[in-house]
């Protein structure tokens, strides 16, 4: 469980996490949604120890993460943000090896190396696997970047957009795998996500944010009403189920 | 395997190095013992402490470059090009107006204390300024060194010692003799533990989010990278002067070869930053003998030109 109390983060006396209190539930998907500069983002790096808040606290299973030593919680929860930029040639395997630093100092055992492998065949890269990352296309980076945060097998796992990049097919199926790793490897996935039809198609929870705060946050039906999204997104949205799934249409 | 060989040619050059000179000693009359006592004296007092020196420095100096361009995240700095030369240069100038009597030890930590603060600002000063282009990143070390050494120029000038500035900032093994070099022992345990740290940095250069995410000690891990360059530097420039390019032409090589995973690259660069340094000391006693072209002249010559491909090569890959 996620506890966050009383959250604030400022940039430049401009409140991007505004006080923000939330609780995220063990286990499932949850995704965070809203328009640009709703903190989405800041909000991910903040629980996940990348940026220090100005207030507030945010607690993982019970463990501080302002308090809690850093690799502590590296085997605890993990975190992939937007646009990575890696300059040093790496290979795949390189990359997704440096997930199992937490529990190895890059000292790797054979439990690593099956741990390396497993993350590696769970996004299809086998093939790229010896390749540089320089070499790939964006897509496959970004699945070795996700290989990578897999391969830390964290309790928690937070992925900011981890569709970036990823044509349709290839979006389907990592949303797919997030929520296999979910429901097989009993996961508890947040994601920053842009494409709410695909957030309500595959996630558990949904957390609206809008100027800093968290303006609605529930079961995915409840969030996707069209009032509700109407007003985070501050644009006429309608809402149809289509097998099963609440889809918005905000097209026309 | 690829290591094996190139550690045969390596080791192959550090032999040559050894019996070319004014005087000739053949290994076989060396290891027979048909050798006179001047000829061992200049085997051990000179010949000797000479390819050690080119060992030592070319490895460190490579490994040094390497480290800098993993905590800097730029293919194109190391530590002429970062200022961290010319902050130790301005250091030594210092320490040799002041207290001229100190020991060489003492003047080296003095150089790399002002190693560690010139590259620290170089660091902080690249956080100032939001840079797209990774060309620019060098350009800001060069200005840097710029200014430093103008400032050390000006201090030298009043004070007569152009001449030891000069000399500090042109490397040359010629002066190498038992009893001068002993300090770049130093490096090669600074090398060592460049390899030693090799998963961290390596983690480092993929900067903080990630060094965070795996729970590494971002800032921590910079500034033992920072040290390590910091001593090298020093080291290198108070025995025999800084060895330009190496630093530079060695890790990208290898980078190309191989990839950026230090556990790999670090032994790699340490054998080819001391061949590349063995060949071009053998090349300069010989095409003039008995004359010697300094090494930074050739490493200059030599190295510029690889530097001008890897830019343009550069240039290319960097559209993608």
């Amino acid at each position: 469980m996620i506890v966050i109390e009383n959250l604030s983060k400022k940039y430049a006396d401009f409140p991007c996490v505004d006080n923000v209190s939330l609780t995220i539930a063990g286990g499932g998907v949850t995704s965070i949604i809203g328009p640009n500069g709703a903190g989405k983002s800041t909000l991910l790096s903040l629980i996940a120890r990348l940026l220090d808040f100005d207030r507030g606290s945010v607690s993982v299973d019970g463990l501080d993460v302002t308090k809690t030593k850093s690799d502590v919680l590296a085997q605890r929860l993990s975190i992939l943000r937007q646009d990575n930029h890696i300059a040093s040639r790496l290979t795949v395997r390189d990359l997704v090896s440096f997930g199992r630093y937490p529990y190895s100092r890059g000292r790797l055992t054979d439990h690593d190396h099956a741990k390396v492998e497993e993350a590696i065949g769970f996004l299809h890269l086998d093939d790229l696997a010896e390749r540089f990352l320089d070499e790939l296309s964006g897509g496959q980076r970004q699945r070795a970047y996700i290989a990578m945060v897999l391969c830390q097998d964290t309790d928690y796992v937070l992925l900011d957009e981890p569709l970036n990049n990823l044509d349709m097919k290839h979006a389907r199926n990592m949303m797919q795998l997030i929520r296999r790793a979910a429901d097989e490897l009993g996961k508890t996935i947040v994601l920053v996500m842009h494409d709410i039809n695909f957030a309500s198609w595959y996630s558990d929870h949904i957390v609206a944010m809008r100027e800093g705060r968290v303006a609605h946050a529930g079961a995915c039906h409840d969030i996707m009403q069209p009032e509700v999204l109407s007003s985070v997104y501050d644009m006429e949205i309608e809402v149809q189920e289509i097998a099963g799934k609440r889809i918005s249409l905000f097209y026309a | 395997m690829r290591l094996t060989i190139g550690l045969c040619i390596t080791l192959a050059l550090a032999m040559i190095s050894l019996f070319v000179g004014v005087t000739s000693i053949s290994p076989l009359d060396l290891l027979r013992g048909n050798v006179d006592a001047q000829q061992l004296q200049i085997m051990m007092a000179s010949r000797v402490p000479r390819t050690l020196a080119l060992v030592l420095a070319g490895a460190s100096t490579a490994v040094a470059g390497l480290v800098m361009q993993m905590i800097v995240r730029n293919r194109f700095v190391e530590p002429s090009t970062a200022g961290t030369m010319e902050s130790a240069s301005l250091g030594l100038l210092l320490v040799t107006l002041v207290a001229p009597g100190m020991a060489l030890m003492g003047k080296m930590l003095v150089a790399a204390a002002f190693a560690l603060a010139g590259t620290a600002l170089f660091l902080r000063i690249l956080r100032m300024v939001p840079l797209r282009d990774v060309l620019m990143v060098p350009l800001v070390g060069i200005m840097l060194g710029g200014v430093i050494g103008a400032v050390s120029t000006f201090i030298a000038y009043r004070y007569g010692l152009i001449a030891s500035l000069g000399a500090w900032s042109m490397g040359d093994f010629s002066g190498v003799l038992r009893g001068r070099y002993e300090l770049l022992w130093i490096v090669g345990l600074l090398a060592l533990a460049a390899y030693l740290a090799a998963d961290r940095l390596t983690l480092a250069a993929m900067g903080k989010d990630f060094t965070t995410n795996l729970g590494l000690n971002y800032r921590a891990t910079v500034a033992l990278g920072l040290v390590i360059v910091s001593l090298v530097s020093a080291v290198v420039l108070v025995t025999v002067g800084s060895i330009p390019f190496l630093g530079l032409i060695v890790p990208n090589v290898v980078s190309m070869m191989i990839g950026d995973n230090l556990r790999r690259a670090v032994p790699w660069v340490a054998l080819m930053g001391a061949g590349f340094v063995l060949a071009c000391d053998i090349l300069g006693r010989t095409l003039r003998a008995p004359y010697e072209i300094p090494i930074a002249t050739m490493l200059g010559l030599i190295g510029s030109v690889i530097f001008l491909y890897l830019l343009l090569r550069q240039r290319h890959h960097a559209a993608a």
